[in-house]
C-alpha cells in the first residue's frame, strides 16, 4: 500500500504548487529591477539596496525583534508552566475554565483578541506601545507554547522523575534535572513557534501598538494597502530567507540530536 | 527548604498562567462585554477614550444599571450587519470545504509516502505557515492584480483576451483565504491518516473490497477526527477574518472581521465595535467549545493509550 501511486503524485504536486508557486513567484520577482512589479525587465539587486536604506523599515524590524524576543521566551516559560499543569493535575478548582483559557486563543479570531486588549488597555489607562505589544503577543503565543510542550510532557515517563524523587531528589530538582531535559526539544520548539507567530503578528498588534512602536508587519501592512511595490517584495523575500534558513537549521540541530540518542 | 519550595511549586505553575490569563484574557471579554453596552461619546480614541471607563467592580454593577442597548439596537437596524455576519459564515464555510477538498488528497499522499521522506513533506508543509501571514496574502495580490501573472498567463497561452478583474472579488478572498489556513487542514488530517494501521486496509481487500470502496469505508472515517480538527482550525479564524478581505476582497466584499475593524478604526465607534466582538463571540462559541471537546478528548485518550 505504501509508495507512489499516481493518485498520489498529482495530490503531492498539485498541493505543493498551490502552497509554494506564489512564494516562489514573489521571491523571483524581488530581484526584477523594474519598477513594475509583475513586469520582467532584467536581474537586480537595487531594491534590496532601497529596502536597507530605508529607515522606517530598520526601525520597525528592530521593535519587531524585540518585541519578539521577550514575548517568546515569556510565553514559552508560561505555556511550560501551563502544560505540567494541565498534564499532571487531573483534577483541580477551575480546571474547565483554565482549559478553556489556555486553548481558545488557537482559534479566536484574532480581531476579537485585539479589539479585547485594546479597550482593556484603554479602559485602565495603559499607554500603549512595546509593553502593550509584549502582554499581548504573550497571551496569544502562550497557547501555542503549551500545546506544542503538553503534547510531548504526555509522553514522558512519569517514573523516571519518580525514581529520582525515590533517589532523594526533592520534587522541583526532579523536575529540572530529570524532566525539563526530556522535554526540552518540545520547550525549544515552542519558543520558535512563539517566536515566528510573534515576529508576524499583524491583527492584534495593529490593535494594541502605539504611536511609537510600529512593528515591521504593521509597516508592510500598509504599504501593501497602496499596492504591491519591488521594495516589499525584497522585504518579503528577505524575511522568507531568514525563516526558511532557521527552520532548516533547527530541524538539522533535532535530527543530530534524536540520532545521537538513538 | 527543599519540601517548603516543593511545596510552593506544586501551586505556582498552576497560579502563575491561570493569574495571566485571568487578568489579560478573560477580564478583557468583559470590558468589551460593558463597552457595548455603553453610550457613544465622541472623543479622540487613540489618546482620550470615547466611553466611561470601568472603575472596580462596584462601578461595574452601577454602569450595568445604566447600560444602553444602543450599538445592539444599530446592529440590528443596519442590514449591514446582517450581510456581514451572513457572508463571513457563507465565506468561512466555503472556504474550509475546498480546504478540505484540497488539503485531503495532499495529506493522504502524504500518509501514504515512503516513511523516509515523510518528515520533509511534513516540513514543506509546515515551512509556509512559518513565512509571514501577510507575505503570502500579499503575494496573491501580485498574482490577482489587472497586469498580474494569472492574466498574463491566461493572454500569453489565448484563454481571454482581455485582463480578467480578479482581485477585490469574491473569489480572490476565498482563495487567499484557503490558501493561508490549507496547512492547517492538512496537519490534523496527516497526523489522524498516518496512525491508520495499513494491515486495516489490506483487511478490507482480502474480504473483497474494492481500492475505493476500502478508502471511503475504512479510511475516512479512521481519518474523521483529523478532519473535525482540521475543519475548526479553518473555519473559526476565517470567520473572523480581516486582513484577507482587506487586502484582496475591495469593497464588495462583507465580512464581520473587517467591519469591526471599520467601526474601531474608521469610525471610532468603540461601543459599536464592542457590540460587533460580542455578536462575533457568541456566534464562534459554540464550535470553539465543541473543538476544545474533541481536543480535550484527544489528549484523555492520548494519556490513558501512552
Amino acid at each position: 500500500m505504501r509508495g507512489f501511486s499516481l493518485f498520489n503524485i498529482v495530490a503531492l504536486t498539485f498541493g505543493f504548487a498551490f502552497l509554494y508557486l506564489p512564494i516562489m513567484l514573489l521571491v523571483i520577482y524581488s530581484f526584477n529591477e523594474n519598477d513594475l512589479v509583475t513586469v520582467w525587465t532584467g536581474f537586480s539587486f537595487k531594491w534590496y539596496g532601497e529596502m536597507f536604506a530605508n529607515r522606517g523599515f530598520r526601525e520597525a524590524a528592530w521593535v519587531t525583534i524585540r518585541v519578539a524576543l521577550v514575548s517568546a521566551t515569556v510565553a514559552t516559560v508560561l505555556g511550560t508552566l501551563a502544560a505540567v499543569t494541565l498534564v499532571r493535575a487531573r483534577v483541580f478548582f477551575g480546571r474547565t475554565l483554565f482549559t478553556g483559557m489556555v486553548y481558545t486563543p488557537l482559534v479566536m479570531p484574532e480581531v476579537i483578541t485585539g479589539i479585547s486588549l485594546l479597550l482593556f488597555f484603554v479602559n485602565f489607562d495603559i499607554e500603549r506601545g512595546m509593553g502593550t505589544l509584549m502582554i499581548a503577543h504573550i497571551t496569544f503565543t502562550m497557547a501555542f507554547a503549551t500545546v506544542v510542550i503538553s503534547s510531548r510532557l504526555i509522553d514522558f515517563d512519569m517514573s523516571l522523575e519518580e525514581a529520582a524523587m525515590d533517589l532523594g531528589c526533592g520534587r522541583f530538582e526532579a523536575f529540572l534535572r530529570v524532566t525539563l531535559p526530556n522535554v526540552a526539544p518540545a520547550v525549544a520548539a515552542a519558543w520558535f513557534l512563539s517566536l515566528a507567530l510573534s515576529l508576524d503578528d499583524v491583527v492584534v498588534s495593529q490593535f494594541v501598538n502605539g504611536p511609537g512602536s510600529t512593528t515591521l508587519p504593521i509597516k508592510v501592512l500598509s504599504s501593501v494597502r497602496l499596492g504591491v511595490s519591488p521594495e516589499i517584495n525584497a522585504l518579503s523575500a528577505t524575511l522568507i530567507g531568514m525563516v526558511t534558513s532557521a527552520v532548516i537549521v533547527a530541524t538539522i540541530i533535532q535530527k543530530t540530536r534524536s540520532v545521537r540518542e538513538a | 527548604m527543599m519540601a517548603r519550595l516543593g511545596g510552593l511549586f506544586k501551586r505556582l505553575p498552576i497560579l502563575i498562567p491561570f493569574l495571566w490569563l485571568l487578568i489579560f484574557f478573560l477580564t478583557p471579554f468583559f470590558i468589551v462585554l460593558q463597552i457595548s453596552f455603553a453610550e457613544f461619546q465622541y472623543g479622540q480614541p487613540p489618546y482620550v477614550p470615547n466611553f466611561r471607563k470601568v472603575a472596580g467592580l462596584g462601578d461595574f454593577i452601577d454602569q450595568l444599571r445604566m447600560m444602553t442597548t444602543y450599538s445592539y439596537s444599530i446592529l440590528l437596524d443596519d442590514s449591514l450587519y446582517w450581510k456581514a455576519f451572513l457572508s463571513s459564515l457563507r465565506i468561512a464555510a466555503v472556504a474550509t470545504f475546498f480546504a478540505l477538498l484540497i488539503g485531503y488528497p495532499l495529506a493522504y499522499g502524504m500518509a501514504r509516502a515512503p516513511r523516509s521522506i515523510q518528515p520533509i513533506l511534513l516540513m514543506a508543509v509546515i515551512l509556509p505557515f512559518w513565512t509571514s501571514y501577510l507575505i503570502r496574502i500579499y503575494a496573491w495580490k501580485a498574482i490577482l492584480q489587472k497586469n498580474g501573472f494569472l492574466n498574463q498567463l491566461l493572454t500569453q497561452i489565448g484563454v481571454i483576451t482581455e485582463p480578467l478583474t480578479l482581485l477585490s472579488t469574491p473569489f480572490a478572498v476565498y482563495l487567499g483565504i484557503i490558501y493561508t489556513y490549507l496547512p492547517f487542514m492538512v496537519l490534523p488530517v496527516y497526523s489522524s491518516l498516518e496512525k491508520i494501521d495499513p494491515s486495516y486496509g489490506e483487511a478490507a481487500r482480502d474480504l473483497g473490497a474494492s481500492g475505493f470502496t476500502t478508502f471511503w469505508r475504512v479510511t475516512v472515517p479512521l481519518s474523521l477526527p483529523g478532519v473535525i480538527a482540521g475543519c475548526f482550525l479553518v473555519f473559526i479564524p476565517a470567520m473572523g477574518e480581516w486582513v484577507i478581505p482587506d487586502l484582496l476582497g475591495g469593497s464588495g466584499t462583507l465580512m464581520i472581521g473587517k467591519q469591526l475593524a471599520t467601526e474601531l478604526f474608521n469610525n471610532n465607534d468603540w461601543p459599536v465595535a464592542a457590540a460587533v466582538a460580542v455578536c462575533m463571540i457568541v456566534v464562534l462559541i459554540l464550535p470553539i467549545v465543541v473543538f476544545q471537546r474533541v481536543q480535550e478528548r484527544d489528549q484523555l485518550r492520548r494519556q490513558e493509550g501512552g
